[in-house]
């Protein structure tokens, strides 16, 4: 840039100073020649497109060149959609002055779902957010992500998300609907709000609450109802019931050694689910020595992560959760009635005698879908075990308004029906299409004369209203959320509306009769009358830089069960089968539908993308003659719907499982077609579990993709396992049924990696399989998406899989996970098949590809032993799409067609440690460099380093007995390696 | 095939039967042979035929378009099966390919006389099918315009082909043969280019002959320099007969995958290309054989001769099967044992009985005389081997892809109608081509044939 200037000298940089000095407001400008506006810069705008293009042919002069150079360097201010925020946001490691091109910038907000937020870093590259990270601060975070935190930079992006404010379906301005706010607003007022509507999702947003509190208070007839999918009504009923107050329970993992967890996919998703994860695999680590290994019970319907994870994992129905824990409960001592279970009598037994064993230090937790009595008896257990303040304390719910939402959605339908609601304003809500069926909320709401959405997309709610408007997605808007245990983070935005969309905040505000407020504004004004302490410049920007409010963790709370609590009598079981209803583990509610990330992230436990399906077990699939892919008729009453049937070993008989969130019918071109609705069939009385399910069958099929097909490992050695008690008699174990041959066999000498020798190791005893680390990798890497037809024809792309292994009986099988990316072989069965040279070794041990040499024989992905290469058979990656480019980190290629690809151990990120390293003279230390899969794992299973640093993590779990290769009887001598799964079970259940 | 008249009589079948029809002079071979390509009537029957294969030749140039246009992603590769028709139909016609070149060189130097009716339009047939050959592994590549990479030449990108790879040895293997069969089948063909030259009544036809035939007098130092060239050439191409399928076959033996890493593979993948190749010339000679009148030429020894060959190189695949389970049980590998149950046993189970039946069971009707010398059952046999070897190829390449080391990666591979409209295409294209041979160049040796008639002195020479 400086030679620039000096070369062109007619620039009078003090008089530039003094320009933009002067000028008012923002100032975008391109190039200080645009600035100086000197008649170069215009010559040169001119001839910027089509007629300068010829220059290139004749010979350019040194002043032509400088003068593309000046163009380029205008163009690369030009990247118009990629505007800061105009607010100052604070970047988490430097100040934005330090904007170095190429260099990238990390800021800490969160991501809410269910309302919950969850910390996180986003890496900025010249001001577009690429890539999210965990927020090691965050207690909901601890520096990990879920697969849905690690895909939110896609929704971002998302071409299809609505860009422009409507009116009655046409285009329309957000200053025309404001003046359609303050006129409606007159007459509310002066009927006191009287017909007015609010509809929100779960609200945990302290300035969202008080925004609408306020208007409230100003409306007093006005309403505000809270609704989504994924609430958490059972839980704090439960609550309520136990307690008398709907209070939060945070479990604290980290001091658990046994817990026996009830339909509860502690581990996988809900709230808190990345931090009970990682306190879960810490308590998991039999190689050293500290805290010994807990233990997992697990009772579910169908197949979860946490289920995968236990030590004892029993199918049962979701009915017959309250049985099982009501003779636990028993069992323990507590005096509730009980009517039998149809769990084995010898695993209650167990399961009791060990909670008894670990008073004050066992746990007992229920999933968010169990009904109220049985959380209440968990609460009821918990206490009478000693674990309450302990394994488990309870805390004011981070909702601003724990009422049940069910009741608050039915009451809004009620008043929808019976005309009393004249205006309604949604804020991000789709209870068009999740709401439950039988409420008929679509047909009501065109009882509503006024009708206006605010949501990221013009989804099926947007449809029905009048006036929808395009919000802010939380990477672009000023905010605040509590984390599950009441921490507070204050959202800042890391990039300017793509779209002009508006916040939940700006809405309200708006109805408040303050339509040009920022969001910025609100939520520092919130925080300036509610921060006491003095220096409240030094809070904003701690707290904004460090992503937490310092000291809002709720404090524990005193409860008491009650009584009362205990007395309730056994539900009737029902007969027949039942059927569950459970959030996507990929697009949870569906509002992540349009994510292809997500859609393409194998589901942990079925496999399958781009589609839900019933589950259910062998036997039933058997009982019924259904076959995967035979498409049923699931009938509750008087509704119904079409659904394929998926076999799925370790669900529960008698019972079918179903995932929400598919068969969207207006969320883009991503979602479209994928999966059936499930809320067809739920109904708002039992939005959980039914019992009166019927299954015909159509005669017809539908073609699922999956991304393994085969389940069982065929008797080789590939997890490999031990009870804890067969590891402390033989540490070794992993290492006798496998022949790895001598390396010194070979004639040659092996070649001697003198400086760095990165390596991998994946704990499979920390392992859950739930994917953060697939999405991770992709995001960092640009790994494109390739449809649901590519999957199902075994061309899906990601560099890393998590594999899914059955072992055991086809009913109640053990379930593993293993995390397969490149092993980087030293002795790479790819390297020396390769033509051109595209895949070689370099002197670090990486097995790197060329892609520019790649001419796409095929022959490395033929012949690598772990099937870890990915070819893009097409033009998969999407080079057309506006937004999608900004999404993409600049420090990795976009693949072209024709060329393989596959895992590089994040080469990039070795670089850049490699690049600070040397500027500061020394080695990269250990650490430094944290690939993308393992800075999302939730559970640190994935560990890289320098392996001939003896003092590395790396090397010293490498040197752990437990330290196994695969397939290394083939003598690839992999890179990655995996310490073998050590399970604890009881020893009073483990059978033979 | 009315005029196979010897074959259902035993007592003629006794003596060896004769390489040339009796009755014939040197003119009347040159007639009879010269006159299919310069006088008579080109026959409906060629039109049709030509008009079919040139419109299935049209399909393979679109399903390439396409290819070219839109990537190889067409066809039903994927992973774990990287490799599917692209590869097996390459290996399946250079292993048809064979015939033509042991023909024409390993049997001249054999001096095996009964091969001069049929060596020239096996060599034709070589070269056909190696163009075809070798449109797959171009096509087959992910970015085929960048295909000359395999090509060692001085560039500005310092790279070089990495020479370890099978795949570089392919392009020289099959290069040299495509090289050699070329110079070997127009070497051959000069004198009777010259031949035509002489007898065309049409200006335009001499002209292209005579240009063809580079200047050929047919003086003795021509006949000298001549047999010299083609012994020369004979000897350059015998090697290449077992040179190319063997470095065909380093393309799997070399890899780790179960069912590739073999050693048995260069011998085995020989021997199958010959097998192949033999069926394809009898599937073709036979109904050409009878359309244009050429028994005398192609009598039934010759018939008989090429059934014994097929008998022989298909019991050397047979071994070769055989090998395969042995040493899977042999090895101990439990990779290997599952790779053998998976082909008996697995997905793709009817494929190889399918196989077993076509390259072990049928053949071995061969053993029969009286089925070596029935025209008709000696067609359909060499249809059937065909068929087989292809299987072969499918099973070697696809079934043993298609579930490896790790279970989770195990795939299926489906072909698409882009596969088979490419496959069907090149058929097409080889016969195009063929039919474009037998009305334009003489497809019998008519030189060679004449040295077959009894010499005045009443004996042939040699």
């Amino acid at each position: 840039m400086s030679s620039i200037q000096i070369e062109r000298g007619k620039l009078d940089l003090a008089a530039l100073r003094e320009r933009l000095a002067r000028a008012h407001g923002r100032q975008y400008w391109r190039s200080l020649e645009e600035l100086a506006e000197t008649p170069e810069f215009r010559a040169l705008l001119e001839n910027e497109f089509a007629p300068g293009v010829t220059d290139w042919e004749n010979q350019p002069s040194r002043r032509r060149m400088l003068q593309l150079l000046g163009a380029s360097f205008g163009l690369a201010g030009l990247t118009g959609c990629t505007k800061q925020p105009p607010e100052k946001i604070v970047p988490y490691v430097r100040a934005p002055e330090d904007v170095i091109p190429g260099k990238p910038l990390f800021f800490a907000t969160a991501m809410t779902l269910g309302g919950f937020a969850s910390g996180v870093l986003v890496e900025s590259h010249m001001g577009r957010p690429t890539k999210v990270e965990g927020n090691p601060q965050h207690p909901a975070s601890l520096g990990a992500t879920d697969v849905f935190a690690q895909a939110s930079v896609l929704t971002l992006y998302d071409p299809d998300r609505s860009q422009v404010v409507t009116r009655g379906g046409r285009i329309s301005t957000w200053v025309s609907f404001v003046a359609e706010v303050s006129r409606v607003r007159e007459s509310l007022l002066a009927r006191k709000g009287a017909g007015f509507r609010i509809l929100t999702e779960t609200v945990t947003s302290p300035t969202l609450a008080a925004q609408l509190r306020d208007l409230l208070r100003e409306m007093p007839e006005a309403v505000w109802h809270q609704y989504e999918t994924c609430n958490r009504d059972q839980a704090r009923e439960g609550a309520r019931l136990a307690f008398g107050e709907p209070v939060h329970a945070v479990y604290r993992l980290e001091d658990a050694d046994v817990i026996l967890a009830l339909d509860a996919d502690l581990l996988g998703s809900g709230p808190g689910a990345v931090r009970y994860a990682r306190e879960f695999a810490r308590r998991r680590r039999p190689y050293e020595t500290g805290a010994a290994m807990n233990r997992l019970y697990v009772a579910e319907p169908a197949p979860t992560v946490t289920g995968a994870a236990a030590d004892h994992r029993l199918p049962l129905p979701a009915g017959e959760i309250e049985h099982l824990l009501r003779v636990v409960a028993a069992a323990v001592g507590l005096n509730v009635a009980n009517a039998g279970t149809s769990a084995p009598n010898d695993w209650v037994k167990a399961v009791a005698a060990d909670l008894l064993q670990h008073r004050g230090r066992s746990l007992v937790v229920v999933g968010d879908q169990q009904p109220p009595t049985v959380h209440a008896l968990a609460h009821a257990l918990n206490e009478a075990l000693g674990n309450v303040g302990r394994t488990v304390v309870y805390v004011e719910p981070p909702e601003a308004d724990p009422s049940p939402q069910m009741a608050s959605l039915r009451q809004l339908v009620d008043d929808m029906k019976a005309g009393r609601v004249e205006t309604l304003l949604i804020l991000g809500a789709n209870p068009a299409y999740d709401a439950p069926a039988d409420l008929e909320f679509a047909r009501h709401l065109r009882n509503v004369s006024l009708r206006i959405h605010l949501g990221l997309y013009d989804d099926e709610t947007a449809a029905l209203c009048q006036w929808h408007v395009p919000e802010t997605h939380y990477l672009e808007a000023w905010s605040d959320a509590r984390a599950f245990d009441g921490t507070v983070t204050i959202q800042q935005p890391l990039i300017a509306p793509l779209y002009g969309g508006k916040s939940a905040h700006e809405m309200v505000s708006a109805w408040s009769g303050k339509p040009d407020r920022s969001g910025y504004d609100i939520v520092r004004e919130y925080w300036q009358r509610h921060y006491r302490g003095s220096d409240f410049e030094t809070f904003w920007q701690t707290a904004l830089h460090d992503g937490v409010v310092a000291g809002t963790a709720s404090p524990p709370k005193k409860v008491a069960v009650r009584k009362e609590a205990l007395a309730i009598p056994p539900s009737s079981r029902g007969r027949g089968v039942e059927l569950c209803f459970r959030p996507d583990p990929t697009i949870w509610d569906g509002r992540f539908a349009n994510n292809g990330w997500l859609q393409e992230l194998p589901k942990p436990l079925t496999k399958l993308t781009w589609d839900n399906a019933a589950l259910l077990s062998p036997r039933l699939a058997e009982r019924l003659g259904l076959a995967n892919g035979d498409v049923v008729e699931l009938r509750c009453g008087q509704t119904s719907v079409e659904a394929p049937v998926w076999i799925l070993p370790g669900c529960a008989d008698n019972s079918v499982t179903v995932h929400l969130g598919y068969g969207r019918r207006r969320a883009g071109k991503v979602a479209a077609g994928a999966g059936f609705d499930a809320h067809r069939i739920r109904s708002a009385a039992a939005p959980w579990r039914r019992d009166d399910l019927e299954i015909r069958q159509t005669g017809r099929r539908k073609a699922l993709s999956v991304t393994q097909e085969h389940h069982s490992m065929e008797g080789r050695h590939l997890v490999r396992s031990a009870t804890l008690e067969e590891f402390h008699k033989d540490p070794h174990f992993a290492h006798h049924v496998a022949h790895d041959p001598d390396p010194k066999l070979s004639l040659y000498p092996g070649f001697k990696y003198e400086g760095y020798s990165w390596g991998m190791v994946i704990d499979l005893n920390a392992c859950i399989g739930c994917g953060a680390c697939i999405v991770a990798c992709q995001a960092e890497n640009n790994i494109p998406v390739v449809g649901r037809r590519e999957v199902a024809r075994g061309r899906e792309m990601h560099w890393l899989r998590v594999d899914r292994y059955f072992e055991g009986s086809l009913d109640e099988p053990s379930i593993y996970h293993q995390p397969v990316p490149c092993m980087h072989c030293d002795q790479a069965p790819c390297e020396v098949v390769c033509p051109t040279g595209a895949t070689t070794h370099s002197a670090e041990g990486l097995n790197q590809m060329t892609y520019n040499r790649c001419v796409g024989t095929r022959y490395c992905s033929n012949n690598c032993p772990y099937k870890v290469r990915r070819f893009n058979f097409f033009l998969y990656a999407d080079w057309a799409t506006e937004s999608l480019k900004a999404l993409r980190n600049p420090d990795v290629t976009v693949r072209s067609r024709g060329v393989m690809e596959k895992c590089t151990y994040c080469v990039q990120r070795i670089n850049a440690a490699r690049i600070e390293a040397e500027k500061q003279g020394r080695r990269i230390r250990d650490g430094e460099v944290v690939t993308a899969c393992q800075a999302a794992c939730p559970t640190e299973a994935i560990v890289f380093g320098d392996w001939n640093d003896p003092a590395s993590r790396l090397a010293r779990l490498k040197a752990q007995p437990l330290n196994y290769g695969i397939l290394t009887e083939l003598n690839t001598r992999p890179r990655t390696t995996y310490l073998a799964r050590v399970r604890n079970p009881n020893p009073a259940l483990e059978r033979g | 095939m009315a005029k196979e008249g010897q074959s259902g009589n035993p007592a003629v079948a006794e003596v060896e039967a004769p390489v040339i029809g009796p009755g014939h002079t040197y003119a009347s071979v040159t007639d009879k042979i010269s006159s299919i390509v310069l006088t008579r009537k080109t026959p409906r029957a060629w039109w049709i035929g030509f008009t079919i294969t040139f419109l299935l030749t049209m399909l393979l140039l679109y399903s390439i378009g396409n290819l070219l246009v839109r990537g190889v992603g067409l066809w039903g590769v994927n992973v774990p099966v990287g490799w599917g028709f692209d590869i097996i139909n390459f290996v399946w016609w250079i292993g048809i390919g064979h015939a033509g070149t042991l023909i024409s060189a390993i049997l001249l130097l054999l001096r095996q006389e009964w091969r001069t009716s049929i060596n020239r339009f096996a060599e034709a047939m070589t070269l056909f099918a190696v163009a075809n050959a070798a449109l797959y592994p171009l096509m087959h590549m992910g970015r085929p315009w960048l295909a000359y990479w395999l090509l060692p030449y001085p560039n500005t990108m310092g790279t070089w082909p990495q020479p370890r790879s099978p795949l570089v040895w392919d392009v020289f293997a099959v290069s040299t043969y495509a090289l050699v069969s070329f110079l070997f089948w127009f070497i051959g063909l000069i004198p009777d280019l010259a031949t035509l030259r002489d007898r065309a009544k049409n200006r335009f036809v001499k002209i292209v002959y005579g240009i063809l035939a580079m200047g050929w007098r047919g003086s003795a130092i021509h006949w000298q320099r001549y047999e010299t060239a083609y012994l020369l050439l004979a000897g350059l191409a015998t090697p290449l007969v077992v040179s190319v399928h063997t470095v065909v076959s380093f393309d799997f033996s070399i890899g780790i995958i179960p069912g590739w890493h073999a050693t048995i593979f260069p011998p085995y993948f020989v021997a199958g290309a010959i097998y192949a190749g033999f069926a394809m010339v009898l599937t073709l000679t036979i109904p050409i054989r009878s359309y244009y009148g050429l028994e005398d030429f192609i009598t039934m020894r010759h018939v008989d001769n090429m059934g014994k060959i097929l008998l022989a190189t298909g019991l050397i695949v047979a071994y070769g099967y055989m090998m395969e389970t042995f040493m899977a049980w042999y090895s101990g590998s439990k990779y290997e044992q599952y790779m053998i149950l998976n082909r008996m046993q697995g997905p793709y189970k009817t494929l190889y009985w399918a196989l077993i039946v076509c390259n072990v069971v049928v053949p071995q009707l061969l053993w029969s005389q009286r089925v070596r010398r029935n025209l008709i059952a000696l067609w359909i046999i060499s249809l059937v081997v065909g068929v087989g070897m292809w299987l072969e190829r499918f099973i070697i390449v696809v079934v043993s892809l298609h579930r490896d080391f790790l279970p989770s990666a195990w795939g299926m591979y489906r072909p698409t109608a882009w596969d088979w409209s490419t496959y069907i295409g090149t058929l097409g294209f080889f016969l195009a081509l063929l039919f474009l041979f037998i009305r334009f160049l003489p497809m019998i040796s008519i030189f060679e044939m004449r040295t077959l008639v009894p010499h005045p002195a009443g004996k042939a020479r040699h």
